[in-house]
C-alpha cells in the first residue's frame, strides 16, 4: 500500500512538473523575444527614427513612412472586415435556418481562416489589382487584408452575438419588438465589447501581415506619404523584411529597432483588446 | 367536457365576455406531440391558471397565445386559437402587433441590462414613441400599476439588473404594462422568489385582473388557489404530453374535482 502511495505521489509531481515546464517554455519565449527586441533594437529608436523618411536604402533616416502606411493599411482593413463581419454573424446567429447552405457557408468560414496568407496575396493581385483595376495600391492591400481578416471578424461576431442570453432576446420580442430591433436594440449593444475585441485582434494581425501586401501593393523606399488609397505605401512588415535580406550592410540595431516599433504596435493592439473584454467582463459583473 | 362549459357559463355571464379561446389544439415540436386536441375559454378580467406536472406541456400552452413557440424550429400548431373571436394564426395576423396585445413575464426575471427607465420605456420606444414627456409620464404609470414606483422612483436612472430578484420581476411586469396590452401571460413568475416577493407579486395580479386577462403557469398549487379563478390541470399520460383532464373555476376544481387524477395531483399522491 505504502509503495503504491509513494508511486503515485512521484507520478503526481512528475506530471505536475512537466505541466509547470511546459507552461514556462511559453512565457520564456515571449520574454525572450520581446527582451531580444529592446536590447537590440532600442539603441536605434530616436525621435528621427519615428518621425523621418528612410534613405540610403534603409540604413539611414527613420521609418516614418512605413509607421504612417502600416496604421493606414489597419484602418483600411477594418474598414471593410467589421462591418461585412458582422452582418454576416448577425445574419448566421439570428436570421439563417440550420440547413445544409448555412452549413456549408460556416466550413467555409472556418477554411477561409486557413488559407495561406501568401494565396489572399495572389487573390488580391488577380482580383483587386489587375480586374478592377485598383493598381498596386494602398487600396487593393487592404480589400485583400480585410478579405483575410473576415474569418476572425465573422467568427467573433457570431461568438459574441451567440454569448447574449435568450432570456434578452425572448423579453424583446415578446414586449412586441420586431426581430431587427431586438437585434438593434438589444443584441447588438450585449455584444459590442466582444466584436470591437475581435475587430482590434484582426487589425494587429492585418499589421503584421507582410506575405500578401508583397504582391498588391506595398513598396520598399518611398518616402512620400500615401495621398490617396490608389497611391503605393510603404508597412513595417515588409520593410523590415527587405531591410534585413536585401540591403548589404545595415546595422542590426536598425534592424531590430524596425522589428522593436512593429511589435510595438502589434502587441498594444493585443493588449488594447485584453482591456476592452475585460472592462466589459467587470462591468457584466459588477452591475 | 359539457360539465365545464356549463361552469364557464356562469363564469363569463359574470365577466360579460371571453377574452381567448382555443379549439382542438395540438402543438407539435418536430414528432413529438406536446399539447393535445386542447380546448378551453379563457374569461377576460380573470386569472386563469395552468397547473400540472413538469413537462406536461403547461409552458408550451402557454406560449401559443403570443406566439412564441413561432420562435422554435419545427414547432408545428394545429386547431383554433382566437383573440377577442379573432384567429391569431391566421395569415394576415402580425405577430408584432398580438405580441403588444399579449405580453408576457417569463420565469427568470429578465429586466434588460440598461436602466430601470430605459427598461420599461423600451416597448412604448419599439413602437415608436420618443417624446421625453410622454415617455415619463409611461413609465411612472406603468411603475405604479406594477407597485414599484415607491420603491425605484430615485434610481430611475440606476441599472436594473442592480434590483432585487423581486423588483425585477416587478419591473418585467411594468415593462409589460407600458405596452399597453389585453393579456399578460405569465410562466411561474415567482418560482425564482422568496415567499416575500411572490405574495407582492400575488397582490399585484389580484389587482391587475380588474383590468387584464391573466394567464399564469404555475408549479404551486397554493399559489392557484389563492390567486386564480379559473384552473385547467394539464398532464402527461405515459408517453403523451399535454392532455387537458380538468378544466373549471378554481374552487370546484380545488373543492371537488371532477377528475380522479385532478384529486390525486392536488392531494399531492403524484406529480
Amino acid at each position: 500500500m505504502n509503495v503504491s502511495i509513494a508511486s503515485r505521489q512521484l507520478s503526481q509531481r512528475v506530471a505536475f512538473g512537466l505541466l509547470i515546464a511546459a507552461t514556462a517554455i511559453v512565457v520564456i519565449a515571449v520574454l525572450a523575444i520581446v527582451l531580444k527586441m529592446l536590447i537590440s533594437g532600442s539603441g536605434a529608436i530616436s525621435w528621427e527614427f519615428l518621425t523621418q523618411a528612410p534613405s540610403q536604402a534603409g540604413k539611414a533616416g527613420g521609418i516614418f513612412p512605413a509607421i504612417v502606411g502600416t496604421f493606414y493599411l489597419m484602418l483600411g482593413t477594418i474598414i471593410f472586415a467589421l462591418p461585412v463581419g458582422v452582418m454576416a454573424g448577425i445574419y448566421l446567429t439570428e436570421y439563417a435556418r440550420d440547413n445544409w447552405l448555412t452549413r456549408i457557408i460556416n466550413l467555409a468560414i472556418v477554411n477561409l481562416a486557413g488559407v495561406p496568407s501568401i494565396v489572399y496575396g495572389l487573390f488580391g493581385l488577380g482580383i483587386f489589382v489587375l480586374a478592377f483595376n485598383f493598381g498596386m495600391s494602398l487600396l487593393a492591400a487592404s480589400l485583400t487584408l480585410a478579405c483575410q481578416a473576415l474569418a476572425m471578424t465573422i467568427t467573433t461576431s457570431r461568438e459574441a452575438i451567440l454569448a447574449v442570453p435568450r432570456e434578452y432576446r425572448e423579453g424583446s420580442l415578446a414586449s412586441g419588438a420586431t426581430k431587427w430591433q431586438t437585434v438593434r436594440h438589444i443584441v447588438l449593444p450585449q455584444a459590442k465589447p466582444g466584436i470591437i475585441t475581435g475587430a482590434v485582434l484582426a487589425m494587429s494581425r492585418a499589421a503584421g501581415e507582410t506575405a500578401p501586401i508583397l504582391v498588391v501593393g506595398a513598396a520598399f523606399l518611398l518616402p512620400a506619404l500615401p495621398q490617396s488609397p490608389f497611391d503605393q505605401f510603404m508597412a513595417l512588415p515588409y520593410h523590415l523584411y527587405t531591410v534585413a535580406a536585401h540591403v548589404p550592410g545595415i546595422t542590426d540595431s536598425t534592424m531590430w529597432g524596425v522589428a522593436l516599433v512593429l511589435l510595438a504596435v502589434v502587441l498594444s493592439f493585443n493588449i488594447l483588446a485584453t482591456i476592452i473584454r475585460l472592462r466589459a467582463r467587470q462591468r457584466r459583473y459588477s452591475s | 367536457m359539457k360539465m365545464n362549459s356549463e361552469l364557464l357559463d356562469k363564469k363569463t355571464a359574470m365577466n360579460n365576455d371571453l377574452k381567448l379561446s382555443t379549439e382542438g389544439v395540438n402543438l407539435y415540436y418536430g414528432n413529438f406531440q406536446a399539447l393535445r386536441n386542447i380546448t378551453l375559454d379563457i374569461p377576460e378580467r380573470a386569472i386563469t391558471a395552468i397547473i400540472g406536472p413538469s413537462g406536461c406541456g403547461k409552458s408550451s400552452f402557454l406560449r401559443i397565445f403570443n406566439r412564441m413557440n413561432d420562435l422554435i424550429t419545427g414547432a408545428r400548431v394545429e386547431g383554433r386559437i382566437e383573440l377577442d373571436g379573432i384567429n391569431i394564426y391566421a395569415k394576415s395576423i402580425d405577430v408584432v402587433e398580438l405580441r403588444k396585445k399579449v405580453g408576457m413575464v417569463f420565469q427568470k426575471p429578465n429586466p434588460f441590462p440598461m436602466s430601470v427607465f430605459e427598461n420599461v420605456a423600451y416597448g412604448p420606444r419599439r413602437h415608436g414613441r420618443h417624446n421625453r414627456g410622454e415617455l415619463e409620464e409611461i413609465v411612472e404609470k406603468s411603475l405604479r400599476r406594477a407597485a414599484l414606483w415607491d420603491e425605484v422612483k430615485d434610481k430611475l436612472g440606476q441599472s436594473a439588473l442592480a434590483l432585487s430578484g423581486g423588483q425585477q420581476q416587478r419591473l418585467c411586469i411594468a415593462r409589460v404594462l407600458a405596452v399597453e396590452p389585453e393579456v399578460i401571460l405569465m410562466d411561474e413568475p415567482c418560482s425564482a422568489l422568496d415567499p416575500v416577493a411572490t405574495l407582492k407579486i400575488e397582490d399585484l395580479m389580484r389587482s391587475l385582473a380588474d383590468n387584464y386577462a391573466i394567464i399564469i403557469v404555475t408549479h404551486n398549487m397554493q399559489q392557484a388557489a389563492r390567486v386564480s379563478d379559473m384552473a385547467a390541470f394539464l398532464m402527461m399520460e405515459k408517453d403523451r404530453a399535454g392532455v387537458l383532464v380538468e378544466y373549471g373555476p378554481t374552487s370546484e376544481l380545488f373543492t371537488n374535482p371532477k377528475d380522479k387524477r385532478t384529486e390525486d395531483y392536488i392531494t399531492g399522491r403524484f406529480g
